[in-house]
């Protein structure tokens, strides 16, 4: 067996283990329709988070997607406010902007050599500040193609919606599971991951693996961000405050290393979808109050934490 | 250290934050204006150095954990729990004794937590962290009960809001701690061992340093300054706001330390660069709002701001500003610290 699928299994199993006792409680739990609904209304995290593990795989971390959502969101709202473009163009402009912003991030790291932590820091604010500066106030999007979008649903068995957004989420996994399995890219980000100097004499192009991995997170920021302001109906710069952190846990619960180089993209799924089931739970049973979601995820945490250190021990004494 | 080599050391913060205080008094020319009114001095520089003092405070634990290799995420969610804990055993009536015991307890506990997972079960630290700093707000939540808990005691308030013969308690609390961590690491040789950790863990193991005691401690030190901080916080808004008490500030206090100059890799520290960091955050901070830049601008003036800084500071960039400012030789720019710049 393939001991660093380890983790991988380990978060199937404790998924599935979940859910069963989930739908012990409430058999209802157990529909397509309350599938859908993770789906959907976790749609904009799965799609970041994807993002996000690339970005982590490579040894890096990026702080600052949570505000591209929500720069996003405003962008599109005033655009579509202001202008008489159709969404899909603001959609492609909006694209292109938080791609080279990531990749500007990228090119910052490798260039001057800066820990990720901190440039992406930076980047946090400067996206968070651009949304800022278009406007303070929460916009709404009125738009007949928006509604169009909203009531695209694909029927399922049971009459669960797989709705456009769910889907978005379910078709961004895939490609990102193609880009880091099956890619010379998704080799080379692998290879970063475990070591910048091992990388570079294997003959990986460093800078541009860095700048890429960037712009890749860029874009599935900005892909968010279209969902999120679909799923909102809405702009709003103060938005998605902390949702970096959430990726960043999906990511950890889903499997991979934070310190680079080991993890699976589809694990990230299983991730995102286990912290939607702890807020289904939550709102199926209606007594335990929001900020249990926290510490349950904290837990989660730690325990993938312990686990993934264990399984290196094992692997080390082989 | 002597004092040519201290200011040496301090030179670029100074600069910077000299820098900062001409650029925002060319706006806002009052800057420097300090009064005396009703006991308490009163004037832009020292409503910097009151406003600034979480950061500030956190900024000194966090430059010992990073001095380490290591980083702190928890410690704004740290600031919440230790505020909610001091303004429920107010509210419980247990007296203002009782609520700095507990408060400071519980960051100590939360840094013991932190640091045994670090030293003990060998988790990178900055995973080790997050653990505390996803649960920490939710716990800080189960304590306040959800809402934000209010309390009316003079006496603690004065914490947040007093004045010590004309200067804020806040600015009194940052310096008197800042002070103490710094003769307890310069006058002893425990900033030495903490260096030695933070360039190499295993050969300071090897080397007779007992690397794990050190660690929780330094952990603990982290912890600590975030009770105080969360203390300070609690007491000026005389309520405990699990929400949004600390929010972000573990960022602010790592970027008070990275401008301070000191290395996320670890090594070689100084506490008042760290300080002085957090100054010109706070500058800067008020500076934008005395500047009369409409508040939507401020991130990205401070964002703007944050990258200059940075890459005037930036491993690469460094060598070649030595080669111009200085005659003297200076092959030091370590070629490992570029390598591992990661």
């Amino acid at each position: 067996m393939n001991i660093r699928a380890l983790p991988l299994y380990a978060t199937i199993a404790i998924f599935l283990l979940a859910y069963l006792v989930c739908y012990l409680q409430f058999p209802a739990m157990l529909s397509t329709r309350v599938i859908g609904n993770l789906l959907t209304d976790n749609a904009y995290l799965g799609i970041v988070a994807v993002g996000m593990t690339v970005v982590i795989i490579s040894g890096g971390i990026d702080l600052s997607v949570g505000s591209v959502i929500a720069f996003s969101g405003v962008f599109i709202a005033v655009l579509l406010r202001e202008t008489g473009l159709h969404p899909l163009a603001v959609f492609a402009l909006l694209l292109a902007i938080t791609t080279l912003f990531g990749a500007a991030m990228g090119g910052m790291i490798h260039l001057l050599a800066m820990p990720p932590f901190i440039v992406t820091l930076a980047g946090m604010f400067l996206a968070r500040g651009a949304g800022y500066m278009l406007t303070i106030d929460s916009v709404p999007i009125d738009h007949a193609f928006y509604e169009t979008m909203q009531r695209a649903y694909y029927l399922m068995p049971g009459k669960g919606r797989l709705t456009l957004l769910g889907g978005t989420m379910v078709a961004s996994v895939i490609l990102g599971m193609i880009l880091l399995h099956r890619t010379k890219f998704g080799t080379n980000v692998y290879a970063l991951g475990g070591g910048e100097a091992t990388a570079r004499l294997m003959g990986v192009a460093v800078g541009r693996t860095t700048v890429l991995i960037y712009a890749f997170s860029g874009l599935m920021a900005g892909l968010a961000g279209i969902v999120f302001s679909v799923y909102t109906s809405a702009g709003y710069p103060l938005a998605t405050v902390g949702v970096e952190l959430n990726a960043i846990a999906a990511v950890v619960i889903g499997g991979t290393l934070l310190t680079g180089g080991s993890g699976y993209m589809f694990g990230t799924l299983i991730g995102v979808l286990t912290m939607g089931l702890i807020q289904t739970y939550i709102v199926f049973d209606g007594t335990l109050s929001s900020w249990w979601t926290k510490i349950v995820i904290g837990a989660l945490l730690l325990m993938f934490i312990l686990l993934q250190k264990g399984l290196l021990r094992l692997r080390l004494s082989h | 250290m002597t004092g040519a080599t201290l200011l040496r050391r301090i030179a670029p913060q100074l600069l910077t934050l000299a820098a900062v205080i001409v650029l925002v008094s060319i706006y806002y020319p009052a800057f420097y204006q300090i009064v005396y009114v009703n006991d308490r001095l009163v004037g832009i520089p020292i409503d910097v150095i009151k406003r600034g003092a979480p950061v500030a405070l956190l900024a000194i634990g966090m430059t010992l954990v990073i001095a380490t290799r290591g980083i702190d995420l928890s410690v704004g969610a740290v600031m919440a729990i230790c505020g909610a804990s001091a303004a429920w055993s107010i509210d419980q009536g247990y007296g203002i004794g009782a609520a700095l015991g507990l408060a400071g307890a519980a960051g100590l506990v939360c840094g013991l937590w932190n640091g045994v997972l670090v030293a003990f079960f060998g988790i990178q630290p900055i995973v080790a962290t997050l653990i505390l700093m996803v649960a920490g707000r939710g716990i800080a939540q189960l304590i306040t009960g959800g809402t934000i808990l209010t309390f009316d005691s003079d006496t603690f308030s004065f914490l947040g809001s007093g004045t010590l013969l004309g200067v804020p308690v806040p600015t009194v609390i940052w310096i008197l701690t800042g002070i103490g961590f710094g003769l307890l690491v310069r006058r002893t040789a425990l900033g030495l061992l903490v260096e030695s950790i933070g360039v190499n863990l295993r050969a300071s193991t090897l080397a007779g340093i007992n690397s794990r005691v050190l660690l929780v401690a330094v952990y603990m030190g982290s912890g600590f300054c975030a009770a105080l901080a969360g203390v300070i916080a609690t007491a000026d808004i005389r309520g405990a706001d699990a929400n949004n008490a600390g929010l972000w500030l573990e960022l602010d206090a790592i970027l008070a330390v990275v401008i301070g100059g000191n290395s996320l890799l670890g090594g070689r520290f100084s506490i008042l660069a760290s300080l002085l960091g957090a100054m010109i955050i706070q500058t800067i901070n008020t500076g934008i709002l005395l500047a009369g830049f409409p508040s939507e601008f401020n991130l990205v003036i401070k964002a703007v701001l944050v990258i200059v800084i940075l890459v005037l500071q930036s491993p690469r960039i460094v060598p070649y500003l030595e080669l111009l400012t200085t005659r003297r030789q200076r092959v030091k720019a370590p070629a490992t610290k570029m390598e591992a710049g990661k």
